[in-house]
């Protein structure tokens, strides 16, 4: 689906600190993620999961602190941007699904957007619906095209906020292999989950955060399962 | 060239999803309407009156139709935060910017292309002889009009009041466009024209300093 053409990339968050007037989301939060793992990131609701996955998009600016991408080649334009998927689309009702994805590769210069646009609607399944207005799809189609949609240029790091959300059975045992493949061509995957999936599966890091802050970091299969069920809300 | 050629894929986009939905269009050229015909049959003008009230009710229909076309311009990119989607796609996001106001003020233009034949019919004010210069005019109070306003937009889209913040900040900055334009056309629509090239002045230098700024701190209005 998506073939790495740039030099795998980490992530390294120095003293991330994130806050919203007087609350603070992040506080001095300190990770570093080696190029090609596959980090969950767990807690509770508010515990600050999606500020930090925000912020490793460059949504957000944090207040305090450093983000940088090791290993990357061209951090500001093309390929070397991070795909997003967040708890909202991201695409546009108004347009086509072909639309949407032509429209975002051509944006980040993407070669042959129409046959990128094309490949992906394959891999998502959606190619017989190419055509039809996002408004018109199902909570599940919606989450396919946002998945397509943030592969659109091959990046070669991947944050998802929780992407099983609206997905049936097939649908989330589809992203499992899905993202098993794209991480296995070296891509670095970071995603905020709840509870354990054929997705966590995939896991071979667990981060918890708990109000704002990295409270349980770990490899080890044992803590990396207890994270996961018990680190969710 | 990455400036370019996205906002060119941008502005494409505007203008799809516009011509799909006619959401914006169709407002502001049935408000546009509703207004020239009520004051026409409400006041019913002489042709002297029309040339000296008609500019200033011109531009202030004007106005509130780019006030009702503008509220939506970032709030729509809010629904799926397709905004961030395109702040992590676009190399530049002043080309978000760019797509949008060029988009308004072709939005605006298209209305008020609509609208003038109208106002020439019912305030019974001759228009063609200085149609060249009115349309300078036109382009250049709208194009200030949407420079101010999709800037503004983005911030208002921001807030908890957004519906009241954006024409409480849009009033009062365009108060001085809106005066120079109304008197600029005034003078051409008079019975002996008059072309006041300072106010068409004002009116290229108030685009491009605002336009300037925009370039400037346009990044900063996008900001979560």
């Amino acid at each position: 689906m998506t073939s790495l053409t740039l030099p795998p990339t980490g992530l390294r968050f120095e003293n991330i600190d994130k806050r919203f007037g007087g609350l603070f989301a992040l506080r001095r939060v300190s990770l570093e993620i080696a190029p090609g793992e596959c980090v969950v990131l767990a807690g509770r609701n508010g515990s600050g999961k999606t500020t930090l996955l925000r912020i490793a998009a460059r949504i957000v600016r944090p207040t305090a602190g450093k983000l940088s991408f090791p290993g990357a080649s061209t951090e500001s334009s093309g390929n070397g941007r991070p795909g997003y998927v967040a708890h909202a689309t991201m695409v546009y009702d108004e347009l086509s699904a072909e639309e949407n994805l032509v429209l975002f590769a051509k944006l980040q210069n993407v070669p042959r957007p129409a046959a990128r646009a094309e490949e992906l609607l394959r891999e998502v399944g959606l190619y017989e619906r190419r055509g039809s207005l996002i408004r018109t799809f199902s909570r599940g189609m919606r989450q396919r095209i946002a998945i397509a949609r943030a592969l659109v240029h091959r990046p070669s790091v991947l944050l998802f906020d929780e992407p099983a959300t609206g997905l049936d059975p097939l649908g989330i045992s589809w992203l499992a292999k899905t993202l098993g493949e794209i991480n296995r061509s070296g891509c670095t995957v970071i995603m905020s989950l709840h509870g354990e999936s054929e997705i966590s599966a995939l896991a071979t890091r667990a981060v918890q955060l708990d109000a704002g802050s990295v409270v349980a970091d770990t490899k080890s299969g044992a803590s990396l399962h207890s994270i996961l069920t018990f680190g969710g809300a | 060239m990455n400036l370019l050629s996205d906002t060119a894929t941008l502005l494409g986009k505007e203008l799809r999803t516009e011509f799909r939905s006619r959401e914006l269009l169709t407002t502001t050229v049935v408000f546009i309407l509703v207004v020239l015909i009520l004051f026409s049959f409400a006041i019913s003008p002489t042709a002297e009156e029309s040339r000296e009230f008609g500019p200033g009710l011109l531009w202030l229909a004007i106005l509130f139709a780019a006030s009702l076309m503008l509220q939506p311009c970032f709030l729509r990119e809010q629904m799926n935060d397709t905004l961030s989607s395109l702040r992590l796609a676009v190399s530049d996001p002043f080309a978000i910017f760019l797509a949008k106001l060029i988009a308004n003020t072709l939005f605006l233009l298209l209305t008020e292309v609509l609208m003038l034949p109208l106002f020439a019919v019912f305030y019974n004010v001759p228009i063609l002889p200085q149609l060249h210069y009115l349309l300078l005019v036109l382009f250049l109070g709208s194009l200030g009009i949407s420079i101010v306003g999709t800037a503004l937009s983005a911030i208002s889209a921001q807030a908890r009041m957004r519906e009241l913040l954006l024409p409480l900040l849009l009033l009062p900055l365009l108060t001085p466009i809106l005066v120079v334009s109304a008197t600029v056309s005034a003078s051409l629509l008079d019975r002996e024209p008059v072309v006041l090239w300072k106010g068409i002045g004002f009116l290229v230098v108030f685009d491009l300093v605002f336009l300037t700024a925009l370039w400037l701190f346009g990044e900063y209005l996008l900001e979560e």
